[in-house]
C-alpha cells in the first residue's frame, strides 16, 4: 500500500492508572473498575461530545467475571452512549497495544476520526476455578433427586476434587510448547550468556530510574484511584527504592528452582493497572481543538519459536527499521516491555550479533547498540509490573510523555508476547512541532 | 352537591378482552398523576353499578400513566372540607365505592406499578387480589399519618384483614411507602413479579382467582380482642418516640379505632370514617395539608425554566461538598468534586459509600453506577465541562475571591457559579467575578442527605435567569428550592439563630439545658436548641452568631465568647452536654419552676425575627416564610409555620407576651415592625 494516502493518525491524549502491586489477595479493583478510572477524568477534560466517539477498543487478557467484553461494559459505565461500539482485543501480553494498533489502522485507513483505546488487566483478579472433576460431581450433585442418590453422590468425594485450577498460572504458561513463561526467560539467558548479575543490575536500575521519576514528579500520566474503603492510590507501588544487587541476589530462581537465574526479582512483578490512548484524525484534531502530542508512524507484528518468545520486540522492530530506513541513533528513546530482565537484555545483545541478525532477522549486519541510557529510562515491568493486558498502552502513553519532555523527535515502544510474537510502534512527536509553530 | 366539569371527563375506560375480562384503565385527564378524586370515585362507582348487573368474568384495575399508579385521593379537595359532616359524605363516597368494588360476584384484580399510596392502595385492598411490579418505582403505601389523618377509605380494615395487625398497623402508623419487595412480605400484595411479567400475572389471576394464603396464626392470634390492649399499649409507646399525643392525635385514634372494634369489619369501617372526618378538619390536619401545599409551592418555584445540566463540579471535598457531590450523583448526575488533598478526596469517596448504601441498599449496579458518576478529582478536570461550578471551600473571602478568579476563565461560557457560603455576602464574592451575574448561593443544610431545604441565594448583582436556573437545579437534585434575599443569615439560620442564642443565654442564667430543650421540644420542635448548638458545633455557631449579631444587632451571649477547645459540642465529646456513645447524657430530674416562660423566650425570639424577615421581604412572601422555617429547621409541622401560628394564637396576645418578656429580659424582645404585616 502507498504510505501517502494513509491518513496521519495523532495520539491527543492518554492516562493511566498507578499499577498496583497483587500482594497474594484479590486487589480493591476490577479489570473494568481500573479502566474507568483512568478514563473518566481522561473524557472529562475535553471537549468533544462522547457520542462523537466512533469507538472504544480496550485490550484485556482476563476480564472480571462479570465483565464479558469487558470494553463494552467499560464504556457504558463510563456513560458513552450506547450507540458508540466498544470492544475488546486479546493478544496475551500485547492486548493493549493491539487496541492502539486496531484504532491507529481505523483511523488511518478513513473508517474511523476518534477511538479510545486502551489495555486492562487486574491480575490479582484472576479467577481461582473448579477442576473438571469437581464440575462433573457437581453436574451429578445437581440431577440427584433422592436423598439416598444426594449421599451417596457425597460419600464419592475425595480431596482430588478440591484442587483448584489457578488460571493465572496457567494463562502464563505456553501450553503448546509446554512452557513457563519464566522458563522461556531462562532459556534465553543460556542462550545469550546473560549472568544472574546482569539481570540483577538491570532489575536495581529499573527500580531506581522509576523512584527518580516518581520524585521528580515525571509520571504526571497517573490518574490517582480511589477504593471504598477510604484509600487513595497515587503512585506506581510496586517500586523498591532499597533494592540492591546484594538484596536481590539472596532470591532463590523462582523457575528453574535449583540452577536456574530468573528470579522473582528480576521479572515483571504480578500487577494491576490500566492505560488509556486517546486517538484522533487530523479533521477530528481540528473539529474539536485537540491538543496534538505525538502521531503513530508506523506498527508492526511479528512471529517467532514460543520458546524464545522473550526476542520478540527484536523480530518486530527490525521491519520497522527497514521500512523507516532508520539507523538505532534515529530513534532517541526506547520503551521495551520489561517482562523479564534476561529478555530485555537478549535483545539488546541480538541485534548486536551479525549471526542472530542475518540468521533470524534478515539483515545483513549487525543493527547496533540501543543505548541503555535511551532505553526505559523510568523503569519498566520489573519495577512497575507488568499488568498484562495494560503494558502494551502503557509503554505507547510513556514514550510520548518521554519525548514531550526531552523535545525530542522519535521512539520506539515495543513487547514480547507469550505464545512466540513481538510487537513495535514506531511514535513521532507532535508536540514539538506545534510549540515550534507557535 | 354541585357537579364540576372534571365528572364530564372520563377518567376511566374499559377495555374488555377475548376471555371477557375487563381492563379498567384508569388515566386522569390533563394531568401527570393519577388522584382518586370524588370526581374518579363517582365514575369508577358507575362503571361497577353496571357491573354489578352483568359482572365480567374478571376485573382489572391498571392505570395508563407512565411508573405511576394511584398517588392517592386528591388532596385540594380536602381543604374545603369546614364542617364534620362535609367530611364524613366525602369519606361515605369513597366508603360506598369500596365496598362495591369488594362485593362485586368477579375476581378483582389491582395491578400496580409504580407509586400506589393512600386512596390507591385502598382500591387495591378492596381487590381480591393485588399484583406488583418488582421496579424500583414500585412503592405501596399508605401515608395518610403524614397529613394528621389515617386511611379513611376503608384501608384500616382492609389492611389488617390482609396483613395482620402488626404489619398493617406499622404501615400505617409510619405511613412509608413500601418497595414492592416489603410489600410481598408483608402480604400487602400477592405477587411480585418483573414488568414485563406483570399483565400475564393479573391475567392469571383473574382468569383463575387462586385461593389466597391465609395469615399465620400469630398474625391473627393478635386481632383477639384481649390481647389487643396489650399490643397497643406497645405501639403507643413507639409512636410516643417519634410524636407527643397533644400535637399528633392521628396515630393514638388509629390504634384506639383497632382496640375497640379491630375485630369487626362493620364497625371499624363505621368508626374509621366518623374517626378520619374529625381528624380531617382538626387544625393539626390542616396545618399539616397546608405543609403539603408549601413544598409543592417551592418544587414549583423550580419549575419556571428549564436548565439541563449534564455535570456538576464542586469545589471542596469537605463534609459539605462531598455530601453535595455524592447527593447529586445519587440523583443521577455526573459529578466531579475538586480537592486538592487526594487524601480528603478519598474521605469524601468513603463517605459516599453510606449515602449509597443508604439510599440503593444492597442494589450492587445502582451503587457502581453511582460510584462511576461521582470522580474524585483533585485536578479539577471537570470544571471546564460543568454547567454548574458548586463552591463549597471554607468560609474565607479572600480565598473564595482568588478562587473565582482562577477558575472563571475555565468554565463553560453560560456555566452559573453557586456557593455554598452560609455567612459571606454573596456582592463580596461577586466583584471577583468577571460577569458577577453568574454568581448564585446554593446554600444546603448539613446533613445534605436528609435536609430537604435548599436556600438559593439571590445576589443584588445575581441574573435573575440565573436564580431561576439554580431554583429548577434545587428541583431536579430533588430537593426544595426557596429563593431569598442576600442578607446576613439568609432565611433559615437568621431565624434559628436569636432563639439559640436565647437558649445559651438562658444556660448561662443557670437553667438547665435540659428543661430548655424541653421546652422546645414540648412545642413541637424536633430537637433542643442546645443540643442542637451542641450537634453543630459551639465553635459554629459562635461564627454564625459572630456574623449575625454584628449585622442584625444581637449580642453573642458571655458564655459563648470564651470557648474551650474540648468542649466544642457533640464532635469533642462536652458541650452544654457530656456526650456518650454520641448520645447527650441528660439529667432527667433537672427541673425549673417557670417552664412556661423558659418556652416562651425561645418562641417569641423565633417569631419576632421571622416577622423581620417579612418586613425585610427577605423571601417572597409570608407563606415563604413558613415553608422555609419548616423545611429548613424541622419547625413544629403541626402548627403550620411561625406566620401560621402567629395568626392562630393571634398577634395581639403574642406581642403582649413580648412587651412582658421585653420589661423583665431587655430590648432584644422589642417588637418588630414586621407584625404589623402579617395577614
Amino acid at each position: 500500500m502507498n504510505n501517502e494516502c494513509r491518513r496521519k493518525v495523532y495520539i491527543v491524549d492518554g492516562s493511566r492508572t498507578p499499577q498496583l502491586k497483587s500482594r497474594g489477595k484479590v486487589g480493591p479493583f476490577s479489570a473494568g473498575d481500573l479502566a474507568v478510572g483512568a478514563a473518566r477524568p481522561l473524557l472529562l477534560r475535553h471537549n468533544f461530545p462522547l457520542e462523537d466517539l466512533d469507538e472504544v477498543i480496550l485490550g484485556c487478557m482476563m476480564p472480571g467475571e462479570r465483565e464479558a467484553n469487558v470494553g463494552r461494559v467499560v464504556a457504558l459505565r463510563l456513560g458513552i452512549p450506547q450507540s458508540v461500539t466498544a470492544w475488546t482485543v486479546q493478544r496475551n501480553c500485547a492486548s493493549g497495544m493491539q487496541s492502539v494498533d486496531s484504532a491507529y489502522k481505523n483511523i488511518r485507513n478513513g473508517d474511523a476520526d476518534l477511538i479510545l483505546a486502551g489495555g486492562t488487566e487486574s491480575m490479582s483478579h484472576a479467577p481461582v476455578m473448579f477442576n473438571h472433576t469437581m464440575v462433573n460431581w457437581l453436574g451429578d450433585m445437581m440431577k440427584s433427586r433422592s436423598i439416598g442418590q444426594k449421599v451417596s453422590n457425597i460419600l464419592k468425594l475425595r480431596a482430588k476434587h478440591f484442587k483448584p485450577v489457578i488460571s493465572l498460572l496457567l494463562g502464563l504458561t505456553d501450553d503448546t510448547v509446554g512452557l513457563n513463561m519464566g522458563e522461556t526467560a531462562e532459556i534465553i539467558a543460556q542462550k545469550f550468556n546473560i549472568t544472574r548479575r546482569q539481570m540483577d543490575e538491570f532489575a536495581v536500575n529499573s527500580h531506581h530510574r522509576l523512584a527518580a521519576s516518581a520524585r521528580a514528579g515525571l509520571l504526571d500520566e497517573i490518574e490517582v484511584l480511589y477504593d471504598e474503603k477510604g484509600n487513595y492510590y497515587d503512585f506506581d507501588d510496586g517500586v523498591r527504592t532499597d533494592s540492591s544487587v546484594e538484596s536481590l541476589a539472596r532470591l532463590r530462581p523462582a523457575f528453574d528452582r535449583k540452577y536456574g537465574k530468573v528470579t522473582a526479582g528480576n521479572s515483571a512483578q504480578i500487577t494491576d493497572g490500566a492505560a488509556w490512548l486517546l486517538l484522533a484524525s487530523e479533521d477530528a484534531v481540528n473539529k474539536y481543538n485537540l491538543p496534538v502530542v505525538a502521531s503513530i508512524a508506523d506498527t508492526q507484528w511479528a512471529g517467532l519459536d514460543p520458546s524464545v518468545m522473550g526476542m520478540g520486540p527484536v523480530h518486530a522492530m527490525t521491519p520497522i527499521m527497514q521500512r523507516n530506513q532508520l539507523a538505532i541513533d534515529d530513534i532517541d528513546y526506547w520503551e521495551i516491555n520489561e517482562a523479564f530482565a534476561a529478555q530485555v537484555l537478549a535483545c539488546i545483545q541480538a541485534w548486536q550479533q551479525d549471526e542472530y541478525c542475518q540468521k533470524y532477522l534478515g539483515l545483513d549486519n549487525a543493527m547496533g547498540k540501543i543505548p541503555y541510557e535511551k532505553l526505559n529510562i523510568d523503569g519498566g515491568g520489573v519495577s512497575l509490573g507488568h499488568p498484562v493486558g495494560a503494558s502494551g498502552a502503557r509503554i505507547i502513553l510513556h514514550l510520548c510523555k518521554v519525548l514531550q519532555r526531552t523535545n525530542t523527535k522519535q521512539g520506539m515502544a515495543s513487547l514480547c508476547i507469550g505464545g512466540g510474537q513481538g510487537g513495535a510502534v514506531l511514535i513521532q512527536n507532535e508536540s514539538t512541532t506545534e510549540a515550534e509553530a507557535a | 352537591m354541585t357537579q364540576d366539569t372534571s365528572n364530564t371527563v372520563n377518567s376511566w375506560t374499559i377495555e374488555k378482552d377475548d376471555n371477557n375480562i375487563a381492563w379498567l384503565h384508569f388515566n386522569a385527564a390533563n394531568v401527570s398523576a393519577n388522584l382518586l378524586s370524588q370526581a374518579a370515585i363517582r365514575e369508577l362507582d358507575d362503571i361497577l353499578i353496571t357491573f354489578e348487573k352483568q359482572p365480567p368474568q374478571a376485573l382489572v384495575i391498571l392505570s395508563d400513566k407512565k411508573d405511576s399508579f394511584i398517588f392517592g385521593a386528591d388532596i385540594k379537595e380536602f381543604t374545603a372540607l369546614e364542617t364534620r359532616q362535609q367530611a364524613l359524605d366525602f369519606l361515605h363516597n369513597g366508603h360506598a365505592l369500596m365496598n362495591r368494588l369488594a362485593a362485586l360476584p368477579c375476581p378483582t384484580v389491582s395491578m400496580v406499578h409504580g407509586a400506589c399510596l393512600g386512596g390507591g392502595t385502598e382500591l387495591s385492598l378492596a381487590c381480591d387480589y393485588i399484583v406488583a411490579s418488582d421496579d424500583r418505582k414500585t412503592k405501596i403505601g399508605l401515608p395518610e399519618i403524614k397529613l394528621g389523618i389515617f386511611p379513611g377509605y376503608g384501608g384500616t380494615a382492609r389492611s389488617i384483614e390482609r396483613c395482620g395487625p402488626l404489619a398493617a398497623m406499622n404501615a400505617m402508623l409510619t405511613g412509608s411507602a413500601l418497595p414492592a419487595r416489603i410489600a410481598k412480605k408483608i402480604l400487602l400484595i400477592d405477587e411480585m413479579v418483573p414488568l414485563r411479567q406483570l399483565k400475564s400475572a393479573a391475567e392469571n389471576y383473574a382468569l383463575t382467582a387462586p385461593k389466597r394464603k391465609k395469615l399465620p396464626l400469630l398474625a391473627r392470634l393478635v386481632n383477639v380482642a384481649i390481647l389487643r390492649p396489650l399490643v397497643a399499649s406497645q405501639m403507643r409507646r413507639q409512636v410516643a418516640s417519634k410524636a407527643k399525643a397533644e400535637h399528633y392525635p392521628a396515630p393514638y385514634a388509629l390504634i384506639e379505632l383497632w382496640v375497640k372494634h379491630g375485630g369487626n369489619r362493620k364497625q371499624m369501617l363505621e368508626h374509621e370514617a366518623l374517626t378520619v372526618a374529625k381528624l380531617a378538619t382538626s387544625e393539626t390536619a390542616k396545618n399539616l395539608v397546608r405543609v403539603f401545599f408549601l413544598q409543592e409551592n417551592l418544587k414549583s418555584q423550580g419549575k419556571q425554566i428549564d436548565f439541563n445540566v449534564e455535570h456538576v463540579h464542586v469545589i471542596g471535598g469537605g463534609i459539605m461538598g462531598g455530601d453535595i457531590a455524592s447527593w447529586c450523583a445519587i440523583q443521577g448526575y455526573s459529578v466531579s468534586v475538586q480537592d486538592q488533598d487526594p487524601a480528603r478526596l478519598a474521605q469524601t469517596i468513603k463517605r459516599a459509600q453510606y449515602s449509597f448504601k443508604k439510599k440503593f441498599k444492597r442494589d450492587r449496579r445502582a451503587i457502581r453506577d453511582a460510584n462511576d458518576r461521582l470522580l474524585a478529582d483533585h485536578r479539577g478536570a471537570g470544571l471546564h465541562r460543568a454547567d454548574i461550578v458548586i463552591e463549597a471551600i471554607f468560609e474565607d473571602v479572600t480565598v473564595k475571591r482568588a478562587l473565582y478568579e482562577s477558575i472563571e476563565p475555565k468554565m463553560k461560557p453560560g456555566a452559573i457559579l453557586a456557593t455554598n457560603t452560609s455567612s459571606i455576602k454573596l456582592e463580596d464574592l461577586s466583584s471577583s467575578l468577571k460577569n458577577p451575574g453568574r454568581l448564585v448561593g446554593l446554600h444546603f443544610f448539613n446533613p445534605v442527605a436528609l435536609m430537604p431545604l435548599v436556600e438559593i441565594i439571590r445576589g443584588n448583582e445575581t441574573d435573575e435567569k440565573v436564580v431561576q436556573q439554580a431554583l429548577a437545579f434545587g428541583k431536579n437534585i430533588g430537593k426544595l428550592p426557596l429563593a431569598v434575599k442576600s442578607s446576613p443569615g439568609f432565611l433559615v439560620n437568621r431565624i434559628l439563630m436569636p432563639y439559640i442564642l436565647e437558649a445559651v443565654t438562658m444556660a448561662g442564667e443557670g437553667i438547665p439545658p435540659e428543661v430548655i430543650d424541653k421546652a422546645a421540644t414540648d412545642y413541637g420542635m424536633p430537637m433542643g436548641p442546645i443540643e442542637l448548638a451542641d450537634t453543630v458545633g459551639l465553635d459554629i455557631c459562635k461564627n454564625v452568631a459572630n456574623i449575625l449579631s454584628g449585622a442584625l444587632n444581637i449580642p453573642l451571649p458571655d458564655n459563648l465568647k470564651q470557648l474551650s477547645d474540648s468542649k466544642l459540642g457533640k464532635k469533642t465529646g462536652e458541650g452544654f452536654y457530656r456526650y456518650k456513645n454520641k448520645k447527650p447524657i441528660k439529667n432527667k430530674s433537672a427541673g425549673y419552676p417557670n417552664a412556661d416562660e423558659v418556652q416562651h423566650r425561645l418562641v417569641l425570639r423565633l417569631l419576632n425575627e421571622a416577622a423581620a424577615c417579612l418586613r425585610e421581604g427577605i423571601v417572597d412572601n409570608q407563606d415563604l416564610i413558613d415553608a422555609g422555617v419548616i423545611f429548613g429547621t424541622g419547625f413544629a409541622p403541626f402548627r403550620g409555620g411561625p406566620m401560621e401560628y402567629i395568626k392562630s394564637e393571634g398577634a395581639d396576645k403574642l406581642c403582649q407576651t413580648l412587651d412582658t418578656l421585653k420589661s423583665r429580659f431587655g430590648e432584644r424582645f422589642t417588637k418588630d415592625a414586621g407584625w404589623a404585616m402579617i395577614e
